[in-house]
């Protein structure tokens, strides 16, 4: 079953790196989403797959016995799918705020910090500047 | 010797309070340093010329093998001694040259500084002390340079001078390092007698290559010899200091110090002699196409660094002879005329030659000084510098190669010497006054008539009486650089000799090119000569640095265009060429073993998830997007719940429908999706995606084959009950085992909250975004 997760892995960040390359913004999004889809089952598949076994302790026992899940890689991507939640959010209202701001979503556009004058280096009668 | 090497450094940082205690006396006070430092080695002298070599180590950086050694024998006492001897006059002279200058302070501590790193260049023995004096000097003189930094002239020379004597040091510190490789040993001394392990090991040639780098461009060897006529922007002390008797000797130095390990070879013969002759013979004549005084002495000082290299790589004893006199000799006249030519320029206004003369009287004793200099420079007897000439004509005599060719480019070059020196020591004191000067010319103060008289009477009494030093020091000196003890006699007359005739013959022209000289000088040939060898390399290495920006703007404009696609296409291009192309020649890749089986839901769920994605990839529309990503999230959220991760799955549940409901909310606001690039794009980037994407799943399931190590996962289900009470161990590990990182989540999500509420609390224009008058007319439009 591993094997077939990782190929699931795989066409999930194949999916999602087109998507972040594209120049709409919602686009950008989405591949984001699945980014965050697609990392938390490579961990999970990482830490291996046990069916039907959830690393709970019985009650009337102290320790776990047996085969079960893996806790750790779930620990994990619990943390990160909160986390993604977040980073979405942000994302979500500077993509807004940016098309409130400039109405426009085209990542190509969003050019507020590029530096405008840069050194002028083709021109040769001069001397580069000491 | 560390002393003597501190104490310099520690004048230096105290040399601005001597000059606020006495501005008039500062000079004379910080002299008596470097010339406390001259007895010091002085004394020194006849244990050293008895053949004693003194070694002092202290510990410094033991991690790395670099004790703060020194070592002093022939070779580098010659050098310590004209570092602090002509460093003393030089001080004095500074005192009186910069005297009215505001910052003299602040020229006191570079100078001082420069003073300390050159002595311990020529004193290390560890080549990484070696190294690092060797920077600091190059340092340093970029600062006394560019010491009128107001002017772009200084800095655009400084600059020079520091990426050409910095550029050289990389070289060489890759040399040294392979040297120390190959010889076992990070100390001078002991790689001397290892010159045969050298030679012989494959590594030879690259050593010698990246020596001469170091060595070349620092003694301003041609091609590189560009940056020390320009370097006579800096004052004057400080050109008669660093670019004629100290720092640009330090390549020569260099060269000399290496000879017993690298030199005899055909390879360092021929280098050497074609290099440093070449350059001997270019810059002599060019220093005849100059009227100004510093140009027509830089262009002579690159003449001698030619042909101390020259001699350096005719090797034998005679040419070493040679080498280690006409060190003497040149450091010894060219300091005094610098000087000379500062006083003049302090006193007249002008360096012009051509506007120069009729001095005599009101400048006696700089006349005399640069009389007795010029003189020597042009080797007249009974000045050192005749026997300095007839040395070099004895080393060529001698060489067992090409002696003639040698001969005459000596001569040739002398007479070109002759000339100069006459036009420089002579010429601004005789004949009748030209013009106006913008001054009223009178002597200079005794602060700076004194060194270039006490250089000049030097010169004389080696000269008439070079037993002097010719058995002690210099015989010294010829043994550090042979690593073997000749007798070493010098003396005026040698009777009716070759080298004798040679000489005569290069009077005759020598003096008739200084009685040609005005005419040699404005010639057409000469203007060529000037264009071809005294600006082009000049040129030609401000366009590099141009070329330089140009790369780096290209570089830049590549990939860091501000377009973030861009940088994420350089990304995800890099991990397929850089891991994958690891993968595909390090690690052995076979197909993976495929164990255990799988239900057809699980299989169909992983379609379902994989189908999703191709939708949300594919569609035009956005609802239909995010819809497709919500049954891709719910699927993965089904694989939680069937491979026993109920807690995962619940999470995932929520946080999907929260999703699905956030975009919703935002999207409609927003345009739509609609739209791509062009195909070819499309293409690229799909092509790379999917690279990436197979890239992972390669590397997933080779990891997969490899057992796992589960022994943290069974310490934390064996002690979430025992220690922390808790049943299900996920959540043990969150709230307790990693109680800390889940508050740094907690943080982390809070502080995304209130950036997210912040932002949609701002007012819907953000006014600095806008014009005014624009915004006004929005607002209109909106209500």
């Amino acid at each position: 079953m591993e094997l077939i997760i990782s190929v699931v892995c795989g066409a999930l960040l194949a999916a999602s790196f087109y998507l972040l390359m594209r120049r709409n913004l919602l686009r950008f999004v989405i591949g984001l989403i699945i980014l965050g889809n697609a990392v938390n089952l490579l961990i999970f598949a990482m830490g291996r797959l046990t069916r039907a076994r959830p690393p709970v302790i019985p009650k009337g026992q102290k320790v776990l016995e047996g085969a079960y899940a893996n806790p750790l890689p779930q620990a994990l991507i619990l943390t990160a799918i909160v986390i993604s939640f977040g980073l979405l959010a942000f994302t979500l209202v500077l993509v807004y705020r940016n098309f409130a701001a400039n109405q426009t979503i085209e990542s190509d556009e969003v050019r507020g910090s590029e530096p405008s004058d840069t050194l002028d280096v083709y021109d040769e009668t001069k001397r580069l500047p000491a | 010797m560390l002393f003597a090497v501190l104490g310099i450094f520690l004048g230096a940082a105290l040399s601005p309070l001597v000059v606020r205690v006495s501005r008039q006396a500062a000079g004379w006070i910080l002299g008596l340093l470097p010339l406390g430092v001259f007895v010091f080695f002085a004394r020194q002298l006849p244990a050293i010329a008895h053949g004693e070599t003194v070694r002092q180590s202290v510990p410094w950086l033991p991690s790395f093998n670099t004790p703060l050694s020194f070592y002093l024998d022939g070779l580098s006492l010659l050098f310590a001694l004209l570092v602090t001897g002509i460093g003393t006059l030089i001080v004095v002279y500074a005192g009186g040259y910069l005297q009215h200058h505001e910052q003299l302070g602040r020229f006191y501590v570079q100078l001082l500084s420069f003073m300390g790193a050159m002595l311990g260049l020529v004193l290390a023995d560890n080549i990484f002390v070696f190294f690092i004096f060797f920077e600091l000097t190059s340092l340093t003189s970029y600062l006394l340079i560019g010491f009128y930094h107001s002017e772009e002239e200084s800095r655009v020379a400084a600059r020079k001078a520091l990426v050409v004597t910095g550029g050289g040091g990389l070289a060489l510190l890759g040399g040294l390092l392979l040297l120390g490789q190959v010889t076992g040993t990070l100390e001078f001394s002991q790689m001397l007698s290892m010159g045969a392990t050298v030679q012989s090991h494959p590594y030879y040639l690259a050593i010698f290559i990246l020596v001469c780098a170091g060595a070349f461009t620092k003694s301003a060897q041609f091609p590189f010899h560009f940056w020390l006529p320009a370097a006579m922007a800096g004052p004057t002390p400080v050109s008669a200091y660093l670019h004629s008797a100290t720092m640009v000797k330090a390549g020569v130095f260099l060269l000399a110090r290496l000879s017993p390990v690298l030199g005899g070879t055909a390879v360092w013969e021929g280098t050497l002699g074609i290099v440093g002759g070449f350059t001997m013979l270019m810059s002599a004549w060019l220093a005849l196409r100059y009227t100004d005084l510093k140009q027509i002495l830089a262009y002579t000082t690159v003449m001698v660094l030619g042909l101390l290299t020259m001699l350096l790589g005719v090797g034998g004893e005679e040419a070493i002879t040679a080498m280690v006199t006409f060190t003497v000799v040149h450091a010894l006249y060219k300091g005094g005329l610098f000087m000379m030519a500062g006083s003049v320029d302090h006193e007249t206004g002008t360096r012009n030659v051509r506007e120069l003369g009729g001095l005599r009287e009101a400048m006696p004793w700089t006349m005399a000084g640069a009389v007795a200099t010029g003189l020597s420079m042009a080797g007249i007897p009974p000045l050192f510098g005749f026997i300095g000439k007839e040395m070099t004509y004895e080393a060529a005599l001698h060489a067992e190669s090409f002696g003639m060719l040698l001969l005459g480019v000596s001569v040739l070059s002398n007479v070109a010497l002759v000339g100069a020196g006459l036009v420089v020591g002579l010429k601004p004191f005789i004949g009748e006054r030209k013009g106006a000067f913008t001054r009223e010319p009178h002597e200079a103060p005794v602060s700076m008539w004194l060194g270039p008289l006490v250089l000049g009477v030097l010169g004389l009494a080696f000269g008439v009486y070079p037993a002097l030093i010719d058995h002690s020091l210099l015989q010294a000196a010829q043994t550090g650089i042979l690593q073997e003890s000749h007798e070493l006699h010098l003396a005026l007359w040698h009777g009716f000799s070759p080298a004798l005739m040679a000489s005569l013959v290069t009077f005759a022209l020598g003096f008739a090119v200084y009685a040609a000289w005005e005419t040699i000088q404005e010639s057409g040939g000469m203007a060529a000569l000037g264009t071809a060898f005294g600006e082009v390399p000049g040129r030609v290495f401000e366009r590099g640095l141009y070329g330089l920006a140009r790369f780096s703007q290209g570089i830049t404009t590549l990939f860091q265009n501000g377009r973030f696609r861009w940088y994420l296409f350089a990304i995800f291009t890099s991990l397929i060429v850089l891991v994958g192309g690891g993968l595909a020649f390090e690690a052995q890749l076979g197909w993976p073993t495929f164990e255990g089986e799988v239900a057809y839901y699980e299989a169909a769920l992983a379609g379902l998830i994989v189908l999703s994605a191709i939708v949300a990839v594919r569609t035009q529309g956005r609802f239909i997007a995010i819809l497709a990503l919500s049954v891709g999230g719910y699927g993965v959220a089904l694989i939680y719940l069937l491979f026993g991760a109920p807690d995962l799955a619940m999470t995932q549940f929520a946080i999907e429908t929260l999703t699905l409901i956030l975009l919703v909310i935002v999207i409609i606001h927003l345009p739509g999706i609609e739209g791509e690039d062009s195909l070819g794009v499309q293409v690229r980037d799909g092509a790379v995606a999917l690279g990436c994407g197979a890239l992972y799943t390669i590397i997933m399931s080779t990891i997969v084959d490899v057992p796992l190590d589960r022994r943290v996962s069974e310490y934390l289900a064996g002690n979430s009950y025992t220690e922390a009470l808790g049943h299900n161990v996920v959540n043990v590990i969150l709230v307790d085992f990693r109680g800390i990182d889940t508050m740094g989540e907690i943080t982390v999500l809070t502080i995304a909250a209130l950036g997210v509420y912040v932002l949609m609390r701002m007012p819907r224009r953000i006014a600095h975004e806008k014009e005014p008058e624009e915004e006004a007319e929005e607002n209109e439009t909106a209500d």
